[in-house]
Formats: C-alpha cells, structure tokens, sequence
C-alpha cells in the first residue's frame, strides 16, 4: 500500500493534473479570500466557502480523472493486481494520495485566519470549523471522483462523468426547491437530500459543527472507496 | 507448483478458454503454444489471478488464487503480453516500484536491483524514462519487474517478442538458467523457441489443449509414421508382390507404374527405419533403386495438424 501511496503521490507532480488542481484551488480561494475577508474585511472564512464549492466541480475531475482509469488504459492495473497486495489495500493506497494531495491547498488554507488576525478580530473556533467542513466537502468529492474512475478506461469519459455527477449534485439543492411542498418529506426529498452533497456543506458555513453532516461526508467516502474497490473485484469477471 | 483444474473462462458467447486442465512441476519450463486467440494470454490471467475464471479452480503451491490471493501471488512472478510498466517513471523507478509493492526487504531491494539490471543489461539505460525507450527495453524491464523479489514460478507471455536476435538468444539462456531454480510457464508462436527451450510443450487450441508432452515424445509419436518416397526401375511388374511378400503387410504401399518405373510411397508403422533393408532387398530382385528419400513430420507439421484439425471440427459444427 506504501508503495502505491508514494508513487501516486510523485505522479500528480511528473504530470501536470497535480500543478493544474492546486492552481484551480489556490486561483479560486486566493480570490475570493481577497475579495470577502481582505478588502471587505468580513472575519470569518465561512462565506467565502459558501461562494465557491463550485471550484471543485473544475478541481476534482482533474484529479482523480486518471487515478484508476489510466491503469487500465496501460495495463499497469496488471502489475498491482498481481502482486500480492489485496485490492483494499490498493484503493485506500490511491484515496490517501488523493487526499494527501488535497491536503496542500487545505495546509496552505489554514495559515489565512492567522493572516485575517493580523487584522483585527477573529473567530478561531468558527474559521476551522468552516475549514474542516471545506475539506470533508472535498474529500468526499474526490472520494467519488475515484469511483468514477474505476469505471472506465478512458480518462477523458472520466472527468467528464465525474463533472455531470458533481454539477447534479451542485444543483441539487435548486432541484429540491421545485419539489411540491406536499412531497418534502417524501421518499424522493431524502433520496435527493442524499445525493446533495453541497447543501450538507451548510451547517459548517453557519458556523455549527454538525456531527450528523461530519458523518454524512465520512459516510459518502467509505461508501465510495467501497464501491470502488467492488468496481474492480468485479472487472475480474467480466 | 501450479495446477490447474478444469478452467473455463467465456467472453459473452466466446469461449475464450475451454475446460483447460494441466500441472506443472517444479523445476520445468513448460511452452504454451497455440495460434492467435487460442487463449494463452488468457490462461496466464487466470493463473495470475488478474482475471476470474468462470469455472474451474487454480492452485499455486496448493493456495487457491481466488480463495488465498496473497500467498499464491507471493510465488508469482508474471510478464504480461503487454508489459506493464509507467511511462512516467525511470527504469530504476519502475523496478524499485516492483520490489516495493512485492514487499522486498529495504536492505535487499538494491542489491537484488542491481543483480537484475546486470541480468538484463539495464545499467546504460537506468535512469531514463520509460516512455523513451524501444520495444525491447520494456520488454527486458517488465522482465526485470517480473524477477523481482525472486519468485519461485515465472509467467511469461511471449517474452522474446520485439528483442532482436542477440537479445532472444541471450533472454533463451537467461530463462535456462532460470530454470534451475525456477518452475517457468512460457508463451510463444515460435515453435524452434519452444521445442528449443521447454522441458514440455502444451499445445493449445481454440481454449482447448490438444496436447501435452515433451518435445521429444511429440516428435516422435507423430513421427511413428515415416514416409518413404521411392521409385525403383521394375521391367517385370514384380514390385507389389515382393513388397507384400517380404513385409506381410506391415507396410502400407501405394504407387504406380509408368511404363518400366515404378514410383510410389511407403508408409511404415513404428520407429524402423527400414532403408537398409529395402536396397538389399531390391537389389537382389534386380531392381534399381533410382530414387529414395524419407519424409519425416517436423514438429512445426505435428502443430499445423493439431491445430488445423481442431478448426476443422469447429467449422463443421458451425455448419
Ligand atoms: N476482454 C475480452 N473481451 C472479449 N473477448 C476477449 C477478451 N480478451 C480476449 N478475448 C478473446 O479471447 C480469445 C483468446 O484471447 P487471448 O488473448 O488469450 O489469445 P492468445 O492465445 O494470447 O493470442 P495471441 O497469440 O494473439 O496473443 C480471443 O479470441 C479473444 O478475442
Ligand atoms: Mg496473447
């Protein structure tokens, strides 16, 4: 698993999906930051966040587009599922990479309340709570952008596939809007409310820490890397 | 040792691999043989657990390989068709990569590195990229990854294909030598490769195996059948008669004469070569002999016929 971890680390950074994402993230966050909490001087990070959960639907698919399907693609795929290492411990190898390269942007984040302090009074407690929701956001995006890419061997189909799940997950919370008010608490609301990974990115922004959103987001990465790890076992049969 | 029970492996309605049934033994380099999608690729998946077999079971040193994955692969080194390699990555990076994820010792990995490259004449071209190298570096390099952590059964498919002639002749002594410590399975449509290099020969057909034995017996069961080809100068007709006379039909004769010559082929049953005997014979019944030659089957014939007569019973099923 080590080893796996380590090479697809140093891969985003040989090719050029890991400098494209970090530059998404830090172009899209730089400026909003500037705009919100520098020049308006608004103290605490949660509405910047708010305004621009649609940087990962650029950031995401750019990242995970290759991680498995460009292993097919070159029948790597056939040197890890040879060696005797089990297909967990391969997928959790390329999710921690993900995550690791992930956590750059979300490293270089946390140092911006500290800057905010420089200039008057902040809310500590509130800005890391709204950093760790960002994160969870993320992490779970990427944890589906993964899966998507164990479906397919064609990295193009990949990041395409992985945008349109995560634009009709970014819209969902319109789409639940247009539901009649009879049906708000009907089987397709919360079938809908489930798939609206966006709006469980809420509670963090109003600056609560909601245990039940942390295990939402958790519970979107362990169902995903699940089924990645199935899409796999699976493709053994075909 | 590998053993494989019954396998069967479908593509939708294709049979890619057709109830395939064999045991190799330590120590032996086994040749799959077969023609174009005969299934060999597909075998040497299924042996490696990169791909599930549809029935059937297969062992590696007695641990099944779909119940038992990492103790089975842990024996296994295997050289795809395609070798797998990242085009991203130096050669030296690629085989540290192998040892790594094989779980090689840190304090063994440069060592058994530099043996490897050394093996396979890699040192010159260590440090460049994959991707800048010629079809037959990959090759040596996924050769490399395959000997990598010292496994105890190789698999390699079609390991010779894109070298050229220096490096197959070297890559042929490599794998003897291999052999002595190693149980190799080998694939190749080169048939002088296989009966060259391979203790035994599996021959496959459309996912069948239509045979399976030393290079030696091959040849010479199929060969019990020598043909001999003869034309005799016989003014008086009296050919056939001596003929059915002296070997009481333990010979299948069939010829013809024209005007005094008599030209025609003897089949003989059993390894006798019967030539001696026959000038002896001819000659004392005053019969020149103008003409005399022996045609043996060649294995590379022994192949053809395999192979082709497992298509023609295909084809007359498809009618
Ligand atoms: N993924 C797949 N889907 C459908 N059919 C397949 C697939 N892979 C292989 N086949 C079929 O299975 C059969 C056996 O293929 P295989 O690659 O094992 O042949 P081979 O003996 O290795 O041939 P070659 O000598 O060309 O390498 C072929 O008829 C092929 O078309
Ligand atoms: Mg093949």
């Amino acid at each position: 698993m080590k080893a796996i971890y380590k090479r697809e680390v140093a891969g985003y950074f040989r090719s050029m999906t890991g400098y494209v994402f970090l530059f998404f993230i830090f172009l899209i966050v730089g400026i909003y930051f500037y705009a919100y909490n520098l020049l308006n001087g608004y103290p605490s990070m949660n509405v910047t966040f708010n305004s621009i959960t649609f940087v990962f639907l650029l950031a995401v698919p750019v990242l995970t587009m290759r991680v498995l399907s460009e292993e097919r693609r070159h029948k790597t795929d056939q040197l890890l599922l040879t060696a005797p290492v089990s297909v967990a411990k391969i997928v959790l190898g390329k999710f921690l990479a993900l995550l690791t390269v992930y956590m750059i942007p979300i490293g270089v984040i946390c140092l911006y309340p500290l800057i905010m302090r420089v200039f008057g009074k902040v809310s500590f407690a509130q800005n890391y709570t709204a950093i760790l929701g960002f994160f969870l956001l993320g992490a779970a995006n990427i944890a589906v952008g993964l899966f998507i890419s164990s479906l397919t061997e064609n990295t193009i189909i990949a990041a395409v596939l992985t945008f349109v799940v995560m634009f009709l997950s970014y819209i969902m919370s319109g789409l639940e809007s247009f539901l009649p008010s009879s049906m708000s608490d009907g089987i397709l609301y919360h079938v809908m409310e489930a798939c609206n990974v966006d709006g469980h990115f809420q509670s963090f922004v109003d600056g609560t820490f909601e245990v039940t959103a942390v295990v939402y987001f958790l519970s979107v990465m362990v169902v995903f890397v699940f089924l990645t790890m199935q899409s796999i076992k699976k493709r053994r049969w075909s | 040792m590998v053993e494989v029970r019954d396998i069967v492996k479908r593509y939708g309605d294709h049979v890619a691999v057709d109830h395939l049934s064999f045991r190799v033994e330590k120590g032996q380099i086994y040749g799959f043989l077969g023609p174009n999608g005969a299934g060999k690729s597909t075998t040497m998946n299924i042996i490696t657990g990169y791909l599930a077999s549809n029935e059937g079971t297969v062992l590696i040193n007695g641990h099944d390989i779909l119940e038992e994955p990492e103790e089975a692969k842990k024996c296994v080194g295997y050289l795809p068709e395609q070798p797998p390699l990242y085009m991203d990555m130096t050669v030296l990076e690629c085989l540290n990569f192998a040892a790594e994820l094989k779980g090689v010792q840190r304090s063994e990995r440069d060592e058994m590195i530099q043996d490897i490259m050394e093996m396979l004449s890699l040192e010159d071209v260590k440090d460049r990229l994959v991707k800048n190298l010629s079809k037959g570096y990959r090759q040596r390099v996924g050769l490399g990854q395959a000997l990598v952590g010292n496994p105890e059964i190789l698999i390699l498919d079609e390991p010779t294909v894109g070298l050229d002639p220096k490096q197959i002749i070297e890559i042929r002594s490599l794998i003897k030598d291999l052999s002595k410590e190693h149980t190799v399975i080998l694939s190749s449509h080169i048939l002088s490769e296989v009966s060259a290099l391979c203790d035994q020969i599996l021959i496959i057909s459309k996912g069948k195996l239509v045979a399976c034995d030393t290079p030696q017996n091959l040849s010479s069961q199929m060969q019990g059948n020598s043909t001999l080809q003869l034309s005799v100068l016989d003014p008086e007709h009296k050919i056939e008669g001596v003929f059915a006379q002296k070997f009481e039909g333990a010979i299948h004769v069939q010829g013809a004469w024209e005007q005094d010559v008599w030209s025609g082929t003897l089949q003989v049953d059993g390894m006798d070569d019967i030539r001696a005997e026959l000038f002896y014979l001819l000659a004392e019944e005053d019969c020149p002999i103008l003409e005399l030659s022996q045609s043996r089957m060649s294995l590379e014939d022994i192949f053809l016929e395999l192979t082709e007569a497992e298509q023609e019973v295909h084809n007359e099923s498809d009618l």
